[in-house]
């Protein structure tokens, strides 16, 4: 019954969830539904209002208004039915840095109600399952950033939450570590967790989620799955590399006369991109693209390297936003708590 | 947060997260009953326990701090206030034991905006336990300081000539006093740590609290020997009040009206800014 609550229906319901901080309007009106047993990503710039959502939803933060449920629980009125079932890795340490990972992990156990043996039995494996024995005994303040982040998800799954949130989980964090974080993400919705993930970035989104909201300016701006935010977009991109530098000015001609839209010469002095399929013509992108090449074979042109991809949600949110993802506005007023 | 970017980990030991291993930590198993409030308060003192151990130096401030205390006032009052520092003292020690200690308290507000700034509470405070669970271990933590300062004070002073007539239990009666009116006073702090911005201004609000209140009060001199509308203050100060009692207990007497008031003041601490430090606790 209990496997049956965490993996059906819908882990968080959210209606025009607003909260202001002063005078900034951190949320204006988020509608949220994510369904149980998925990871479902935030996906906006610094300053969107992904943080304050989280906080939110994990009820550390009340709303001014609109009104959120986490499994059927309000978030507000029945706070402590939703700590239950919850989990938060904050994006700041939210692990004590002080104490080392052993004791951190065998301090939650016992304030979840573990008995102190049964705590420290379980701080083992978790430590041994996140590759943390060795560093048992270390203060968590002399981990490494990668550590950090896997002390921080294992205390978050000490009980294992039916949600669990993840706010920007692999900021800062290098190529192996951040792999490191996806590969455990994927390992704790495939039992049966809720994850509700934070990021910034398109690929991690895109690598993980099921479903995204992207968020900007405090309001969930698109939603869909990674494939039909791309398709909302109605564009592929090719890329092309030639084998002779000095015919790209030539190639970006045909290749613009053939796809009907700008072409865009890349730092590299033998790529080119142009987005197809955008310009509303009853060709799909594939047929285009092979027009396009036809008239270069034609012309003398030789391409070493051709490729036709879906957008990626970079290219999604700036059609989205008018703005670019990185966006400088930083994280202050989340952050001011 | 940014200098993690370049810990590339080093090559003897990479952690490849393993499918199997992380199953057998994922499997939800039975939920163990939630801890009493009272469990959930000595865990968080355990806490504060830890860190003293990893941090030895947060030490400092209740050993060496109160040994400077009783060695300059002793000293620089003693000759001028009594025939000699050591006459003094017997009038001073209980005095300047408690004012040490109730300036200690302030670290408790000091500490808890730390903490809040580092993220943890976060975690503390999704977490399904009794409320205020958090800030009570953190104080349990302070009154283990509070006895630490007072034993290091009393040292010290039984070295300089201190020669309580209580004897062993009249001592441990004053410091026990003592550390029942810091538990309740630390709630002030409590609930400054959570309104104000950053560690200094706490300290400085506290100063403002704690200069006043312990130096116009019966710690150095007789108040006797006050203009009148001083005297009506300190009269109704609670550090005279707990300094009465305290001088009272360990003289081997006792001082039933005094003892009254401070326990009076010590409840209303606890009601009055436990309960709006929860209220700001859960607002946050």
């Amino acid at each position: 019954m209990i496997m049956s609550r965490r993996t059906t229906g819908l882990a968080i319901e959210a209606e025009g969830l607003r909260r202001s901080f002063g005078k900034t309007r951190a949320l204006d009106g988020i509608d949220l539904r994510v369904p149980a047993g998925t990871v479902y990503g935030l996906l906006g710039p610094n300053g969107a209002g992904k943080t304050t959502a989280v906080r939110v939803l994990a009820t550390l933060l009340r709303p001014d208004g609109g009104r959120a449920r986490v499994f059927g629980h309000d978030v507000v009125e029945e706070a402590d039915a939703v700590r239950s079932r919850v989990s938060l890795t904050g994006q700041y340490a939210s692990v004590d840095e002080d104490l080392t990972g052993a004791e951190n992990l065998v301090l939650l156990g016992r304030l979840l109600g573990l008995r102190k043996p049964a705590a420290r039995e379980r701080a083992e494996r978790l430590l041994a399952a996140f590759g943390l024995t060795e560093a048992s005994g270390r203060q968590v303040k002399k981990y490494s950033g990668g550590m950090r982040r896997r002390i921080d998800i294992a205390a978050s799954i000490l009980n294992t939450p039916d949600l669990l949130f993840l706010d920007e989980p692999t900021t800062g964090l290098d190529p192996r570590s951040r792999n490191q974080v996806w590969e455990i993400v994927r390992a704790v919705v495939s039992h049966g967790t809720t994850v509700l993930l934070t990021t910034q970035y398109l690929d991690e989104a895109d690598q993980l989620a099921g479903r995204i909201a992207v968020v900007d300016h405090g309001k969930v701006i698109a939603e869909g799955t990674p494939g039909e935010l791309k398709s909302s977009v109605g564009s592929g991109t090719v890329h092309l590399r030639l084998r002779d530098p000095a015919q790209r000015p030539e190639a970006e001609k045909l290749l613009g006369a053939a796809l009907g839209v700008a072409v865009q010469p890349e730092a590299d002095p033998v790529a080119l991109t142009a987005r197809v399929g955008g310009d509303g013509s009853d060709l799909v992108a594939s047929e285009q693209a092979a027009r396009a090449l036809g008239d270069l074979a034609r012309a003398g042109i030789v391409v070493d390297d051709f490729s036709l991809g879906q957008p990626s949600l970079d290219e999604v949110f700036l059609a989205l936003t008018d703005h670019p993802a990185a966006d400088e506005r930083d994280d202050q007023m989340e952050a001011a708590r | 947060m940014s200098d993690t970017a370049t810990t590339t980990g080093r090559p003897s030991s990479v952690y490849v997260p393993s499918a199997e291993a992380l199953a057998t930590v994922l499997a939800p198993g039975a939920r163990p009953p939630r801890p009493s409030a009272l469990g959930a308060s000595l865990t968080f003192g355990w806490r504060a326990m830890l860190k003293i151990k990893h941090v030895p130096e947060q030490l400092f401030d209740v050993t060496a701090f109160p040994i400077i205390m009783v060695l300059m006032f002793t000293y620089l009052f003693g000759g001028a206030l009594a025939d000699s520092p050591r006459d003094y003292l017997q009038f001073f020690l209980p005095g300047i034991m408690v004012t040490s200690v109730v300036m200690i308290t302030m670290y408790t507000g000091v500490g808890l905006n730390t903490d809040i700034e580092k993220g943890v509470f976060d975690r503390f405070r999704t977490l399904p336990v009794w409320r205020p669970a958090a800030l009570v271990g953190m104080i349990f933590g302070d009154v283990l300081r509070y006895v630490l300062a007072a034993l290091v004070i009393l040292g010290v002073g039984l070295v300089l000539g201190f020669r309580p007539d209580g004897g062993v239990l009249g001592v441990l009666a004053g410091i026990g006093l003592l550390v029942v009116f810091s538990f309740a006073f630390s709630w002030v702090w409590t609930f400054f740590g959570l309104i104000l911005r950053s560690e200094k201004s706490v300290m400085g609000v506290s100063m403002m609290v704690l200069f006043p209140l312990t130096f116009l009060s019966n710690v150095f001199v007789e108040p006797g020997t006050m203009p009148g509308w001083l005297q009506a203050f300190v009269k109704v100060n609670p550090i005279t009040h707990l300094v009465a009692a305290v001088r009272a207990a360990m003289a081997g007497s006792s001082d039933p009206s005094n003892t009254m008031w401070l326990l009076l003041w010590s409840a209303g601490f606890v009601a009055v800014f436990g309960t709006l430090t929860m209220y700001r606790y859960n607002r946050r």
